[in-house]
């Protein structure tokens, strides 16, 4: 698979290490009443989709960027890549 | 039928025109006591214990595709019970030893052979760990066997003992671990399923379940509403997407896994050998195919087919060890889909859902539990209670923090 990172152009996907769906982004609060329900949810259970799967990938062996993939788990067809920085940064979780 | 040396005799001499079909094709009715969801290893392996050792009646088995076309006719056929931990190591060698009588109880030859499986060791530190998870084999009633490098050479002497950044040190040995014909445990559990009354309905996809009230009362199937008291899911692999439909998330992740086939070669190897330092397993199949497999290639994938750095991985492991494989060519390979857990062992539980059951999370070690995994998901159908080897495989465990994590890699599914 070729990942084309944003900033660097299209690399191998061997250089990149994968963590798993990008909705690990979302961290719960550790102070809602509800956290140790949340913690577990977010720690082990996962969507797991046949399609469209956004996850997290670690350009360890390049320039160590975490980038939010968007790939086809059925095809594995890459269609679009961001940096995990800027979706954070959309959806509200980082300055 | 029963088979038999004199029925091949007399068939032989009639031109082979008595044999049967081996289970039959019948349509499914509107319900049953249980319906077991997969016609692979697991479910059709749980459809056999339920009817002959729980006396469950009206059973059927909803298979999507033809049975045995799933990750049961995609493996390596290893079957070992070397594990460390307490949660897991009774269950494997009960599987092991129900491998030990299988053919007998089921009167079918699944071609099982105990060839033995051999762990190699490359560091200190690898041999104190294997020293310690041959102690706890041995404490539940598995055999292990600690062998040094010599006696290694004497049985593999191709093997390369001296790589100068994995050199083998020895070795932990399970003499009654081997291989077995993987296709024919399929079909020898669907056989033997089949005579006690389980009616096997091939070409049935599950599109949703009767759930109401916290109830599940049947499945929706391409073949029509199917009821059912107890509906069993056992479709390791595809785990995620047939329990969504019942509203559920699960603690797994969807991963590939290859392996591969070189060309026939005369007897060569005459065990299974793993690679301590990296992944890597091999052993020769009855038609001469050195059969071996690596690591899975590590993002989520439904795609029976992977990529290339861990075909390159895989057998730069071989050439490690076993340096005469470059001279073999590559016949096959292919993929498989694998359940993969968050602490890399198996699910086996009621789930909140009153009379939905749930079997699944095998990651890549699911084929050797095949016999042990129907018999205690059997168990847990026809009691509603966990197996005495199975009490560990519970859903709650992650929320508990008793994961049975045999790799210590916490909750990384593609690390285990």
């Amino acid at each position: 698979m070729i990942i084309n990172h944003p900033l660097l152009g299209p690399r191998d996907a061997a250089e990149f290490v994968y963590k798993g769906d990008a909705s690990l982004i979302h961290r719960p609060d550790w102070e809602a009443p509800d956290a140790l329900q949340a913690f577990t949810d977010y720690g082990y259970l996962r969507d797991n989709p046949a399609g469209l799967h956004r996850e997290l990938w670690f350009h360890e062996q390049g320039d160590r960027s975490w980038l939010v993939v968007t790939r086809d788990t059925t095809t594995h067809e890459i269609t679009s890549v961001e940096l995990a920085l800027d979706v954070a940064r959309k959806e509200g979780r980082s300055t | 039928m029963r088979y038999s040396g004199f029925q091949v005799i007399k068939e032989a001499l009639l031109g082979h025109r008595g044999w049967k079909p081996a289970w039959r094709d019948p349509e499914p009715q509107p319900s049953y006591d249980t319906v077991v969801i997969g016609g692979g290893g697991h479910g059709l392996a749980t459809a056999y214990y339920l009817a002959k050792v729980y006396g469950g009646k009206r059973i059927a088995v909803l298979e999507k595709g033809w049975i045995g076309g799933g990750n049961v006719g995609r493996n390596t056929t290893i079957i070992r019970s070397n594990y460390l931990l307490d949660g897991n190591e009774p269950f494997y060698e009960f599987s092991l030893k129900l491998w030990e009588g299988l053919e007998q109880d089921l009167n079918y030859n699944a071609m099982v052979s105990q060839r033995g499986i051999l762990n190699l060791i490359h560091t200190d530190a690898q041999r104190d760990a294997f020293i310690r998870r041959g102690n706890a084999m041995i404490l539940n009633d598995a055999d292990a066997d600690l062998l040094t490098t010599t006696q290694i050479k004497e049985r593999y002497p191709f093997l390369n003992t001296d790589n100068a950044r994995f050199p083998i040190k020895g070795g932990l040995a399970q003499h009654r671990g081997g291989t077995v014909r993987h296709d024919a445990v399929a079909w020898g559990y669907a056989r033997a399923a089949d005579q006690l009354g389980v009616d096997i309905i091939q070409n049935c996809e599950v599109t949703g379940f009767l759930i109401e009230d916290g109830v599940c009362s049947g499945v929706e199937t391409t073949r029509g509403t199917i009821r059912a008291a107890k509906v069993a899911s056992c479709v390791a692999g595809s785990s995620s997407r047939v329990m969504e439909k019942a509203g559920m998330r699960l603690p797994i992740e969807s991963h590939v896994l290859q392996a591969f086939v070189s060309e026939g070669l005369k007897p060569l190897l005459p065990g299974v050998i793993t690679f301590g330092a990296g992944h890597f397993y091999c052993s020769q199949s009855d038609k001469g195919g050195l059969v071996f497999g690596g690591d899975i290639d590590g993002y989520n994938s439904y795609a029976q087919r992977g990529n290339l750095p861990v075909v390159e991985d895989v057998c730069e492991g071989g050439m490690a060890i076993f340096p005469n494989l470059g001279r073999a060519r590559l016949l096959r390979m292919w993929g498989g889909i694998m359940d993969m857990s968050m602490d890399g062992s198996p699910i086996i539980d009621r789930t909140h859902i009153d009379g939905l059951y749930f079997n699944g999370g095998w990651c890549y070690g699911g084929f050797k539990a095949t016999p042990a995994s129907g018999y205690v998901y059997a168990h847990l159908l026809a009691k509603d209670e966990p197996h005495p080897t199975a009490t560990a495989y519970r859903f709650d465990r992650f929320k508990k923090g008793l994961m049975i994590d045999e790799k210590g890699m916490g909750n990384q599914p593609n690390l285990h």
